[in-house]
């Protein structure tokens, strides 16, 4: 669908058309990212005993996330003095862009995807990449001794997971053939890649989970040690795209393990009459809870054992996984 | 070509989330490694000691609950102790065990509330919460005493302010084993956490040479193995009518007082739960005490076993209705001094897990 578009001679309808669908994607995400972290406070409110918002909007507190934006939209936008101005304002628009720019590759459903591509998932893992250098910047340019730790740490902390995520992610792309992320949800069809590579699914989940930042590998953000990390001096609005980065970021990954790993849009065994974009839905959300529930249980690893753990441990297995991967497809397919 | 490298100096606090209050810790680092740690103190200082020369026994009580105030109740204890033993008043049997009762419940307060902060300092959300619950339990507990819920100002020299409550008792009989079910889930949650366990194991340690020539007391002493607890060793009150163990560690690391402390909650609830049983259900809730108190002229010393270690309060009187000198040992201060050798060398993030573990009370180390 999308192709015939692209392909089709420029016309200001077609214009219209992809603005449009740009504004509708944009409008779903901030739409996950407020009721995302809703949830979030929600299901750790559950988690902890404890009830979580209900006064904003009803008791539920539906509205809650809405008027936390407002009033960051309200706040007055302070840039410190010592700080790197350009930088400064520079880098929260470096770190939230590219987490949008990495929804266009993924598959919803077999017919709503933005950009079908070759090497969909290179892609993902090289723009979303691009983020570290707006978290790094960010601290940089605060000249905050905290903030500049911090950055420090998401620099580290974010390349070194990348290439266990990287690793683990060959393992599919040996089996699926491909790196198109549409092809790689249609070798599912049989079997989810969870129970092909379940060694590739646990190193790819907890390098996810260290990609986005949280909980037990919140570092660069660590509160009680680092106040806020690389994001202390900033406030308002520019504060406000960093954790919308972290959150859309949130919403990406959990679609692109739910695409690896768990089918897709492909439903369980006898339930095909339900739509895929439900499956997949319901898929992202299970993704979500337990990215939340990890946040309500653990503690938060030293920065010298995260290193030790994402060289010495994930990377020589997600090694193995590919060799594993690549013999056995070798003898037996 | 090297790099030029530069050592920074990172101030941490007055205001950092993870000082436990007014802290400030000056950290010379070069990377993430501390070359250098200064603590600052003084922050909350109040001069409790010189404003008690100006006041009558009794009125210095209220300002004992701000010293340590999450365990306010042995504070009020050692204030009593002290003159009652200068002025060799005899305090009724039903009013010690009221003591006894609000002290140990107090332990565990401030035990919960040092196992939620910690955690909280070492990431983990949950647990925060979770020992709160459990507290806002014993709060309420100890507010139906005393009408208060932190500073209690409950404990009177010969005696106790407030008798118990009908009912009072069942509901701290009925607390016992709520508390047991609960710690259970907390091993269960945290002790056996492999992240946790990582980041506690082998960091800060101490020897039992060390932790003696630092003069630390309480659970920064007892795990490096030295069994040393007044509560046994010095009894006071009536804490040699009750079977409890004293729990000893022998890592003298971060780990070690952690368990320690976890152990403690079990042998208070222990010594709650016999004093329960033993509870006299009749008697005077105060001794015999002169109208105007009057310490006769010379000094003395008592100290017990609080939560974070051996409080001690040093009288000196001239005869009259206010003391001449009044000091106290406050364990947290003492235990604190040994923070600069132990921060040494050691990564940043292990900052918060050693001055956690050490658990201090601002309002103790400042007086």
């Amino acid at each position: 669908m999308m192709e015939q578009w692209l392909e089709s001679t420029p016309s200001w309808s077609n214009i219209a058309l992809f603005f449009g669908l740009g504004a509708l994607l944009l409008a779903v995400v901030l739409a996950f990212v407020t009721y995302g972290i809703l949830a979030e406070r929600k299901v750790m409110g559950f988690m902890q005993g404890r009830i979580g918002p209900n006064q904003v909007g009803g008791r539920f507190g539906l509205l809650q996330t809405v008027a936390d934006v407002l009033k960051l939209l309200l706040k007055e936008d302070t840039i410190p003095k010592a700080a790197d101005r350009p930088l400064y304002v520079l880098a929260p628009i470096i770190a939230f862009t590219p987490s949008f720019m990495v929804l266009a590759v993924l598959p919803f459903t077999d017919s709503f995807r933005f950009a079908d591509i070759g090497v969909g998932l290179l892609y993902y893992i090289a723009v979303s990449g691009l983020t570290t250098i707006g978290v790094v910047a960010g601290g940089w340019a605060s000249n905050n001794k905290y903030a500049l730790l911090g950055g420090m740490r998401a620099a580290a902390q974010m390349i070194s997971y990348e290439i266990p995520l990287v690793m683990s992610a060959l393992g599919v792309v040996l089996l699926a053939g491909s790196m198109n992320l549409v092809d790689i949800v249609a070798a599912q069809k049989d079997v989810w890649f969870i129970f092909a590579q379940p060694l590739a699914f646990l190193i790819f989940l907890i390098a996810a989970v260290a990609e986005l930042n949280r909980t037990p590998f919140d570092l660069p953000e660590a509160e009680s040690e680092l106040v806020a990390g690389f994001h202390v001096e900033y406030s308002g609005f520019r504060w406000a795209f960093f954790m919308l980065a972290e959150y859309v970021y949130l919403f990406a990954m959990a679609a692109l393990v739910t695409i690896l790993f768990l089918g897709g849009w492909h439903p369980v065994a006898f339930l095909g009459w339900i739509p895929g974009a439900v499956w997949f839905a319901l898929k992202f959300c299970a993704v979500v809870f337990v990215l939340i529930w990890f946040r309500a249980t653990f503690p938060r690893v030293r920065a010298d054992q995260l290193m030790e753990f994402a060289w010495k441990v994930l990377l020589p297995l997600s090694l193995v996984n590919i060799v594993l991967t690549a013999v056995v497809k070798a003898w037996f397919f | 070509m090297m790099l030029r490298t530069e050592e920074m100096i990172l101030n941490v606090g007055p205001q950092h989330p993870s000082t436990h209050g007014v802290f400030r810790l000056i950290l010379k680092i070069d990377g993430e490694i501390i070359q250098e740690a200064t603590p600052v103190i003084g922050y909350l200082h109040r001069g409790t000691e010189k404003i008690a020369e100006g006041l009558q026994y009794t009125q210095i009580i209220p300002y004992t609950d701000r010293m340590d105030y999450l365990s306010a109740m042995t504070n009020n204890y050692v204030l009593c102790h002290a003159v009652e033993t200068m002025m060799g008043i005899e305090v009724p049997e039903r009013a010690e065990y009221l003591r006894v009762l609000a002290m140990e419940l107090g332990r565990i307060a401030s035990h919960l509330v040092w196992w939620g902060t910690y955690l909280l300092d070492l990431g983990a959300t949950s647990p925060f919460l979770y020992a709160f619950r459990e507290r806002e339990m014993i709060i309420n507990l100890l507010n139906e005493l005393s009408g208060a819920r932190l500073t209690f100002n409950y404990m009177r020299i010969g005696g106790v302010k407030w008798d118990a409550p009908d009912g009072w008792i069942d509901k701290v009989k009925q607390f016992v084993p709520y508390m047991r079910e609960k710690l259970h889930g907390y091993h269960e949650l945290v002790t056996g956490n492999e992240i946790f366990r990582q980041r506690v194991t082998g960091v800060g340690r101490y020897t039992k040479e060390e932790a003696i020539s630092y003069s630390l007391s309480g659970v920064n002493l007892r795990s490096t193995g030295v069994k040393w607890d007044l509560r046994k060793d010095e009894p006071y009150s009536i804490y040699d009518r009750f079977d409890f163990d004293v729990p000893v560690r022998d890592g003298g690391d971060c780990l070690a007082r952690y368990e320690c402390r976890m152990a403690e909650i079990e042998q208070s609830l222990r010594i709650i739960e016999q004093a329960c049983e033993q509870f006299p259900p009749e008697g005077p809730i105060m001794g015999k005490v002169p109208r105007i108190i009057k310490a006769p002229p010379g000094e003395t010393f008592v100290r017990i076993e609080a939560p974070r270690g051996e409080i001690g309060c040093y009288i000196a009187s001239d005869g009259k209705k206010e003391p001449y000198r009044l000091k106290f040992r406050r364990p947290s201060f003492y235990n604190l001094q040994i923070l600069p050798k132990l921060l040494k060398g050691q990564n940043l993030a292990n900052v918060i897990a050693i001055l956690g573990s050490i658990d201090i009370v601002l309002g103790e180390v400042d007086g």
